[in-house]
């Protein structure tokens, strides 16, 4: 049960990294400022690596542009995207911290109802130190929020919760809607302020957006993987789409939980619809095949970390996907080289041999 | 937030009476209630007359008319408590049936503003529920929001919503150990959004504040699970969270929706934790059978009605359940008799 006095959230400074792709400079950091300078940035560039992101002074950062991609990766380089901000998964496999948060460079802070700036990070942080509830739903929403508790009916013994692996926040101002639906909404606005966070029920999968997403880096990182996206590739914009497929149907597997909702960072930028069409049109008929695939995805017993569950995960899109099309051949291999860049960046008895949830029940 | 234009006349609001003193509820209620149609249904325990005041369209049912109706079942199903409501349930005829505790009055929202539950409860039941596929901006039919990016287009026209699930401000809907060990915890967090619980999710539905498709899943609410000390307050029953898993396998196998979330009542302070928990465990005890027992029901292909799925539910609990408890056996057998009787009064 929630504890009846407030506790103030750790800082977590020495185990969290902020994850940021971009192309160009980095001003969104100085609204930021109040709540990330104790935090080591990783920077990803994407695009042309000859040009100097600007980062402004006080923040500790690493920066990795293209050519530093292919230098620590070699041949399996090929596997991170290129002009396409899925190129962010790189930061993750690069971090050595506990916590990854990443978020898009045109998302700033946002007011809560009552006037006051939302520290995105610190909600976040909260999400992922306190347990999800995915094996019955709670019409209370998060019962380890202050203030709420578990509803009458809800069995004590599934009140411990399990471990939460993934916070997915939410966005103010632009919603994040595909092309079609911007063409036809171009003006609308989010600005309902849902004061909740909820666990995503287990075998629920969801559309996991990239812009305000934080994550367990040891319990799930190695699933986080965004694709074959951008340059050479026949879809963008559905990076966070497949890594969170991937992730929800890995986390049911282990025994391990998702929430969505607080917090919510400011959206500030509509991208071009008509280029996002482009990108996204395949996708559009492809999820149609995606979405019952990953819905009637069975994990063997045997996969009992996050990385042999991933292997399990490409095999079986290489089996199933394909005939929808080639790429998702190539998206099979390039999964499996994701694993064995993980594998060779973070060697194992750090990440690699997770036990399934042990957490009582 | 309605932008539906409700037709009157598909609504029953069914009142179940546990206590003589209706007038304060029903006026707090006036600007809503007087609109509709009111099924008033008194517990048969209750001794005394109602007080009901003026200006209200309703009819009246009492011992004597449940006897009259359910004549021999009468053994098998009580009406007693909480559970004289679902006589009213059995006496409409209305496309739509919302029903609050008596001891619920209207909430205000952030802003202030008055909170038209029944009004909620048909915005919610009349718009598309969407339980394939979890929407991260909760209910798409709302004004101001849609389906995000992602969000298979093939799964955008929803499906229809059989039951709507409302909260409360003030007195959450909280089992006696919890409030006992937090006596001073009230809920102030008006969420505001509505959601569809996915398929194949389990939830506890509070009879509190609810309403229902009866033309979809009419049967599926019913009075089963009766404690063996069942009592007069929330914290010393647990039949609504039966029958809130019975409404939602049977909406799973159909193919229909649960929304939950708004709207919000404000539900006053009733009775004493502490002493509930003195009395009984047994609700609490049980769930730790029910919901697996829920979890892992799977019907057959062939249940296509709610009818259909409530007696196959019913043979589930009669093989698995009973023989742990007499309570589940009781349940089983209120369940048949029930849908027996449903039918025969339905097609009256």
């Amino acid at each position: 049960m929630a504890g009846a006095t407030v506790k103030p959230t750790p800082l977590l400074k020495d185990e969290l990294d902020i994850v940021i792709p971009t192309i160009r400079n980095l001003d969104f950091l100085e609204m930021w400022r109040p709540f990330f300078e104790p935090y080591h940035l990783i920077i990803v560039q994407d695009g042309d690596p000859s040009k100097i992101i600007e980062v402004p002074e006080g923040f500790d950062y690493e920066l990795y542009n293209r050519n530093d991609i292919n230098r620590i990766l070699g041949p399996k380089a090929s596997c991170i995207s290129f002009k396409d901000s899925a190129c962010r998964c790189f930061g993750y496999m690069v971090s050595k911290k506990k916590y990854i948060y990443t978020i898009d460079d045109d998302c700033f802070v946002a007011k809560d109802p009552s006037g006051k700036d939302i520290n995105a990070l610190e909600q976040h942080i909260k999400n992922l130190l306190c347990p999800s509830t995915p094996h019955f739903f709670n019409t209370l929403y998060d019962p380890y929020r202050e203030g709420a508790d578990f509803v009458r009916g809800y069995p004590f013994s599934l009140r411990e919760g399990v471990p939460t692996a993934v916070s997915h926040g939410l966005w103010l101002n632009i919603p994040d809607y595909d092309a079609p639906t911007q063409l036809v909404k171009p003006r609308e606005r989010n600005t309902r302020y849902v004061d909740a966070v909820l666990t995503i029920p287990k075998g629920t999968i969801f559309p996991m957006c990239g812009m305000n997403l934080a994550f367990d880096r040891d319990l799930i990182g190695p699933a986080m993987y965004f694709g074959l996206m951008g340059d050479g590739q026949p879809i963008g914009r559905y990076d966070d789409m497949w890594a969170g497929w991937c992730t929800k149907v890995i986390c049911d597997h282990l025994g391990l939980g998702v929430k969505t909702g607080l917090p919510y960072i400011w959206h500030s930028k509509a991208s071009n619809p008509f280029v996002n069409l482009k990108k996204e049109y395949k996708g559009i008929f492809w999820q149609e095949e995606i979405i019952p695939f990953f819905q009637s995805v069975n994990l063997s017993k045997e996969c009992t970390t996050v990385q042999h569950c991933y292997i399990e995960l490409a095999k079986q899109v290489k089996d199933k996907l394909s005939q929808v099309d080639p790429y998702f051949t190539k998206l099979a291999d390039a999964m499996v080289t994701w694993i064995e860049a993980w594998d060779e960046l973070n060697p194992s008895g750090d990440d690699s041999a997770k036990p399934v949830n042990g957490t009582a029940k | 937030m309605s932008q539906i234009s409700i037709n009157h006349d598909e609504v029953d609001i069914v009142i179940g009476a546990l206590q003589l003193d209706l007038k304060s509820f029903m006026e707090e209620w006036r600007p809503v209630f007087s609109q509709f149609h009111l099924i008033i249904v008194k517990d048969p325990d209750l001794k005394g007359e109602l007080e009901i005041p003026a200006g209200f369209n309703f009819n009246l049912y009492t011992k004597s008319d449940i006897d009259g109706v359910v004549g021999s079942s009468s053994n098998a199903i009580s009406f007693s408590g909480y559970s004289c409501r679902y006589f009213g349930y059995l006496m409409s005829r209305k496309k739509y049936i919302i029903c609050i505790d008596d001891d619920c009055i209207p909430a205000r929202d952030s802003a202030g503003n008055f909170v038209d539950a029944v009004a909620q409860h048909i915005t919610n039941l009349s718009t598309p529920a969407t339980p394939f596929f979890f929407n991260t901006l909760y209910d798409p039919f709302c004004k101001g929001a849609d389906f995000v990016r992602g969000y298979p287009f093939s799964l955008r026209s929803g499906v229809d919503c059989g039951l709507s699930c409302g909260l409360w401000l003030n007195l959450a809907d909280l089992d006696a150990p919890t409030q006992a060990l937090k006596p001073e915890l009230r809920n102030t967090r008006y969420v505001d959004a509505v959601l569809t619980v996915p398929a194949r999710t389990m939830m506890p539905v509070s009879g509190i504040n609810i309403g229902f498709n009866r033309e979809l899943v009419g049967p599926a609410l019913l009075p089963a699970f009766r404690l063996a000390k069942e009592g007069n307050l929330r914290w010393e029953t647990v039949e609504d969270i039966w029958t809130g898993m019975c409404v939602k396998v049977v909406c799973d196998q159909l193919r229909l929706g649960v929304k939950s979330g708004l709207p919000y009542v404000w539900r006053k302070e009733r009775g004493d934790a502490i002493e509930s928990l003195k009395k009984e465990w047994e609700g609490v005890k049980l769930m730790e059978d029910v919901v697996p027992f829920f979890q892992s029901l799977r019907l057959s292909t062939s249940a296509a009605t709610a009818e259909d799925c409530l007696s196959e539910i019913a043979a589930g609990v009669k093989e698995q359940l009973a023989p742990t408890n007499p309570v589940f056996a009781r349940a089983a057998e209120t369940m048949v008799e029930w849908v027996k009787l449903w039918k025969r009064v339905q097609t009256q």
